[in-house]
């Protein structure tokens, strides 16, 4: 049956797109602020403000940016938890911005989600055992019981010893708990993963187990990811290619070695510059940023960037920069490379 | 530097012996932090690193006598702040310490400032508890401390309340808290945890400012190696309570000897390198009720232990001068007779 599906989106799907698994448009999310008696919209939130992108099969791409520039939101609209203001979210060929019912319901078993805090994520009322059949349940008839031994065949492959099927969340270790997740996520089978600062809340032993595991399953399932994380150097490790996110919008997505060597984006340059290498010989030039990220209410006129930029022209106040391709495979949103 | 200075950089002003700090669990006390020992020397940058629950923390609650009561105990030990004994101190007695002479800064700064006072309330607050000085002229010094902070617009932010402003807006703030009173020594628990990498980065860099200027020590707890490199001249490595590696940071991260310290050094993921696979560390911390009572703590984790690594008590000894590690791995951990882990 299986098969047969296949083939049918493959011949719906464009030729040109044939390895794109997700394509984003010109998104859009604004946030409504209420304000008066009438709970009028008074301003809006601009989360995320036009960013377009696209995410091969079994490619890994990462999207980066500080608190508040977006990055949490563009990972819920694209998997239609939030709705898009603008745009288009076009998910293996089919446009998925505006479905609803029953078509929603079934492209959302080709993408799930790995949540950040892995205390908050899991129903301390249920057994291990139900919280990660459950998805299954939710798109068949089968009982907890049949699916016993998927479940069981799920909890080894992200490394969680059999019994923890019993078991409840609070008896598991922040570590342990993420593995649960994972294998939550795992469940369905899905095409797409979003992993939303998946290791964020954990130390740097776990951390490296759990990064380790997210790369063996991609390569066993054949997974796409779209790592969303604030920490450049964990990005850097899981992803392909890197998007860099500043206030909204995508102010560069390069190849990662690429965005490394050479940031072109005089953010990118700075926010790499202020990661501290964890070698004291190694001194580098730091940039360091004046101020702090301008409100997403009313963000600057021009590049969102430019007050806090160092190579700000006059230009720059005025013109909003659009992501262009300044090398192969290398896009950036910045006047200075016009 | 001239051997005047020499001398003087090397009588520690802080100097902790062999502290136990215990916490109880239904009744019964198992120790937080177990025969740890360090010295800060005056104007050193000391680091302590280590996983949550490690201990890193209660340290520092420990020297500041920030216990909570009735839970936590300081139960054996010496903690000297320049030859004066901080542990056998009443409450009174250290709180002409605390905040003048030894301040501390916290990793989260919403939960660590007062909501309801005005940030001008909050520094002047400490002004008044540690000097004779009008209201005039704490006003005053509250301003010129937001401004050495680099808060621009002090004069207005002096009467904004914390949630008006941002993160980095407010760890600004309560380092100013914190040197208010020119503090010999300030203790800063994670105290960029909380903020986003460029924001980290200039308050590291203020931190750093103040420490030349004022002529401060810092002991500086985070989980953070590259922090850690950044910013410290000696690192503690700490691990369940016990520290298993001190030096310097050049040797720390160029020559670690503890397996624990050599796995978190291959466990962060490097923006300068590429590796497939991160090093990393199987199981997890016990829990301080499960902790093993002999041994080595880290032996059921480590991938080179041996088997008496959980019957004999690796001592923290010099291997090299200046490098102190606690492993069986090397003859100078292995305790003799007489001598007591």
């Amino acid at each position: 049956m299986n098969m047969e599906v296949k083939e049918k989106t493959l011949n719906k799907k464009d030729k040109r797109n044939n390895d794109v698994l997700l394509e984003v448009k010109n998104l859009k999310t604004y946030y409504p602020i209420k304000g008066g008696i009438l709970r009028r919209t008074v301003a809006v939130v601009k989360a995320v403000d036009d960013i377009s992108f696209e995410i091969k099969k079994g490619e890994t791409l990462g999207l980066v940016g500080e608190s508040g520039c977006g990055k949490s939101t563009a990972g819920r609209t694209i998997l239609r938890l939030l709705d898009a203001t603008d745009g288009q979210i076009i998910f293996d060929g089919d446009d998925i911005t505006n479905i609803r019912g029953i078509s929603l319901r079934k492209v959302r078993k080709d993408f799930q989600m790995v949540f950040q805090d892995p205390y908050a994520s899991l129903n301390p009322m249920m057994m291990v055992g139900d919280l990660i059949s459950e998805p299954i349940r939710n798109f068949t008839n089968k009982r907890s019981k049949e699916l016993k031994p998927e479940v069981m065949e799920l909890l080894t492959k992200v490394g969680l010893p059999e019994d923890a099927y019993y078991k409840y969340p609070h008896e598991f270790s922040g570590g342990q708990r993420q593995r649960i997740g994972i294998a939550r996520a795992l469940a369905l089978k899905p095409k797409l993963i979003i992993a939303d600062e998946p290791v964020s809340a954990l130390d740097v032993s776990v951390q490296s187990q759990v990064l380790n595991l997210l790369k063996e399953l991609q390569d066993e399932f054949d997974l796409t990811f779209l790592f969303i994380a604030h920490d450049l150097s964990v990005v850097k490790h899981m992803s392909d290619r890197i998007g860099v996110m500043y206030l909204g919008g995508l102010v560069e997505v390069a190849e990662k070695n690429s965005l490394y060597a050479e940031p072109l984006h005089p953010y990118t340059q700075a926010l790499i510059s202020a990661i501290p290498e964890p070698d004291p010989r190694k001194k580098k030039e730091r940039i360091i940023l004046e101020g702090d990220v301008p409100s997403p209410i009313d963000p600057p006129k021009g590049c969102t960037f430019h007050p806090r930029c160092a190579h700000a022209k006059p230009e720059c106040q005025q013109v909003k920069p659009t992501l262009k391709e300044v090398k192969p495979g290398h896009r950036v949103a910045c006047h200075l490379y016009n | 530097m001239s051997v005047n200075t020499q001398l003087h950089k090397d009588t520690p002003l802080l100097e902790v012996k062999n502290l136990e700090t215990a916490f109880s669990i239904d009744g019964q006390y198992y120790n937080a932090v177990d025969k740890v020992s360090f010295s800060v020397k005056p104007r050193q940058i000391v680091g302590i690193v280590g996983e949550s629950g490690c201990g890193k923390s209660v340290m520092s609650l420990s020297i500041m006598k920030l216990l909570p009561k009735g839970i936590g105990k300081i139960k054996s030990g010496s903690i000297q702040f320049e030859g004066v004994h901080l542990e056998q101190m009443s409450d009174k007695e250290i709180n002409s310490i605390r905040g003048k002479e030894i301040a501390m800064i916290f990793q989260e700064p919403m939960t660590s400032l007062n909501p309801v006072f005005s940030i001008g309330f909050q520094i002047q607050e400490v002004l008044f508890n540690h000097m004779k000085i009008s209201k005039k002229e704490a006003r005053l010094k509250s301003i010129a401390l937001l401004k050495s902070v680099g808060i621009s617009r002090p004069e207005k932010i002096i009467d904004e309340y914390p949630h008006q402003l941002s993160g980095g807006m407010r760890q600004r703030v309560m380092i100013a808290i914190a040197i208010a009173c020119q503090p010999k020594l300030l203790i800063a628990d994670e105290p960029t945890t909380a903020l986003d990498v460029t924001v980290q980065a200039q308050i590291l860099e203020l931190l750093k400012d103040i420490q030349k200027v004022n002529d401060m020590s810092v002991i500086l707890i985070t989980h953070d190696l590259g922090v850690v490199a950044e910013m410290c001249d000696e690192v503690i490595v700490m691990y369940a309570g016990k520290v298993v590696e001190k030096t310097d940071v050049d040797t720390l991260f160029h020559d670690p000897k503890h397996p624990y310290t050599k796995l978190l050094m291959g466990a962060i993921p490097r923006m300068d390198e590429d590796v497939e696979v991160l090093s990393s560390i199987k199981g997890i911390v016990p829990s301080l009720k499960n902790m093993p009572k002999v041994g080595c703590k880290f032996a059921a984790r480590c991938p080179q232990a041996m088997p008496e690594c959980t019957s004999i008590t690796p001592l923290l000894a010099e291997t090299d001068e200046g490098h102190e590690v606690s492993c069986l791995l090397y003859p100078s951990s292995r305790p003799r007779e007489g001598v007591q882990a």
